[in-house]
């Protein structure tokens, strides 16, 4: 792990499209309503690329890569 | 005995005490800034809303966003097994209004936002009616809200929304009220029993405060005893005082004790000999991995069943969820009904082992704490009533159910 982007997701935008989970299985599943559920701390380097494009590819925009702040 | 600081003076029966009867008890409110917050500082003030928040940092993250702040008064009290807000806002309105005049001027707010649950009307009245006494220029420009009668309307971000624009829902953070809460000014949610600890704190410091508190603990506490106790109600306890004492105060258990609910329904249900020892103090009860959430000291009786009365908790819950975000709605009526099928029907394996699994899973996704203090609560049931789970028979609504049955 050479950076501290994680994935987080906007949970009052977030439908359930499950788009994210169909391009980055490595990273992200569905509970049993169709919501992502989303492995926890740093994205590692090789899975950026994958995580970027599903990022922009969530259709309401509620994925995002964000720095992770240490003190929350 | 212990020491009254909140509710002492005039008998609560007697209702609101006036503006001229709490500042000759009291003196008028203290007003020298740079001591106020030193002082609150040192008092190791937490809040009293559930989260327990450290006020002083509260305070100064609110100051270090730059701008006038909005102050929020925070009396929703949506939490169906707590009155203790109720009580204080009925009884000692000044008492609120000083803390919120002391925040208003140590941050120099632009703005006060008293929001009180509409539901609560004999506190709304008393709130109104101390307002209207008030002379202090920040108190005379200060407004009146009526929160929803919903268990989030209290949570802080939708407290701000409700004001910012009538939607009293919970928004996404960040922004966090503090950064960026009504019409986008920083903004301070401070519950009622706070503020009133800070009216006190004001007028004679932290060393004060901290000389009532035992084992360790400083100063007082309002609880709301419930349940299977002789005389449910609102006490003041010093922090640190045991269930045991406080159960004793409030009149002593109504037949043998099975359990505990310790602080209300984003609390914790905990087995009634091992909960009788515990310190009702924030930091001795996180340590103890417990909360002291909102004060709610819930006691069920030996013949009450602790399944059906998740059941209904739980039920209550997953309808309180603002809907906005999946895993809470879907997730919360799940687990809800999952619940209600052991309870009606008796215990299958299939619902225990979709609790297990959804509550691990549902923890933790939502824009607010509404599902996290769900789970907990609910996690707290299996722990405490596992083996009632796990042999349960069909039999719900033959059992009496003192806790659940006051949110009627």
């Amino acid at each position: 792990m050479s950076n501290d982007l994680s994935l987080t997701v906007d949970r009052i935008r977030c439908d359930g499209r499950g788009l994210c989970a169909e391009l980055l299985p490595e990273m992200i599943r569905l509970d049993d309503w169709g919501y992502p559920i989303v492995a926890a701390g740093p994205v590692p380097d090789h899975l950026l690329p994958l995580a970027q494009r599903a990022v922009s590819r969530c259709p309401v925009l509620a994925l995002a890569l964000r720095r992770v702040d240490r003190d929350q | 005995m212990t020491r009254l600081r909140l509710l002492s003076g005039p008998d609560l029966s007697l209702g609101a005490e006036s503006m001229r009867a709490h500042v000759q008890r009291l003196g008028p409110p203290p007003m020298a800034r740079a001591v106020l917050l030193g002082a609150i500082e040192r008092s190791g003030l937490t809040g009293r809303g559930g989260a327990g928040f450290p006020v002083a940092r509260k305070w100064h993250s609110v100051s270090a966003a730059g701008s006038a702040p909005v102050i929020i008064v925070n009396g929703a009290e949506g939490e169906p097994q707590s009155l203790k807000d109720r009580v204080l806002m009925t009884t000692r309105p000044h008492l609120i209004l000083d803390g919120a005049l002391i925040a208003a001027r140590v941050l120099r707010a632009a703005e006060i936002a008293i929001y009180v649950g509409e539901h609560h009307h004999a506190a709304w009245t008393a709130m109104a009616a101390a307002l209207a006494e008030r002379p202090e220029p920040e108190l005379r420009r200060a407004r009146m809200a009526a929160a929803p009668a919903r268990y989030v309307a209290g949570e802080s971000s939708a407290a701000v929304n409700f004001l910012s624009s009538s939607i009293g829902t919970p928004t996404s953070k960040p922004p966090e009220p503090h950064t960026a809460g009504v019409g986008g000014a920083p903004t301070l949610v401070q519950n009622v029993e706070t503020l009133a600890h800070v009216a006190l704190i004001g007028r004679y410091g932290a060393e004060w405060y901290r000389s009532a508190g035992r084992r360790g603990a400083a100063g007082t506490v309002l609880l709301t005893a419930a349940g299977a106790v002789r005389s449910p109600g609102v006490l003041e306890v010093e922090a640190g005082t045991t269930v045991a004492e406080a159960v004793e105060m409030a009149g002593g258990a109504a037949g043998s004790p099975r359990a505990v609910l310790l602080g209300g329904y984003f609390g914790s249900w905990v087995d009634a000999r091992q909960a009788m020892e515990l310190p009702l103090d924030q930091a001795a009860l996180r340590q103890a991995g417990y909360g002291l959430g909102c004060g709610v000291v819930g006691v069920i009786s030996e013949h009450a069943c602790g399944v059906c009365e998740t059941a209904r908790i739980m039920a209550y819950l997953a309808g309180e969820s603002s809907a906005q975000c999946g895993p809470c709605f879907f997730g919360l009526r799940a687990l809800s009904e999952a619940c209600s099928r052991i309870a009606a029907r008796g215990t299958n394996r299939d619902d225990l082992a979709r609790l297990a699994r959804w509550s691990s899973e549902v923890r933790g996704r939502g824009a607010c704490k509404h599902p996290d203090g769900a789970i907990i609560f609910l996690q707290s049931a299996l722990r405490t009533f596992g083996d009632e789970f796990a042999t349960h028979p069909a039999h719900w609504r033959n059992h009496p159910s003192p806790v659940a049955m006051q949110t009627a």
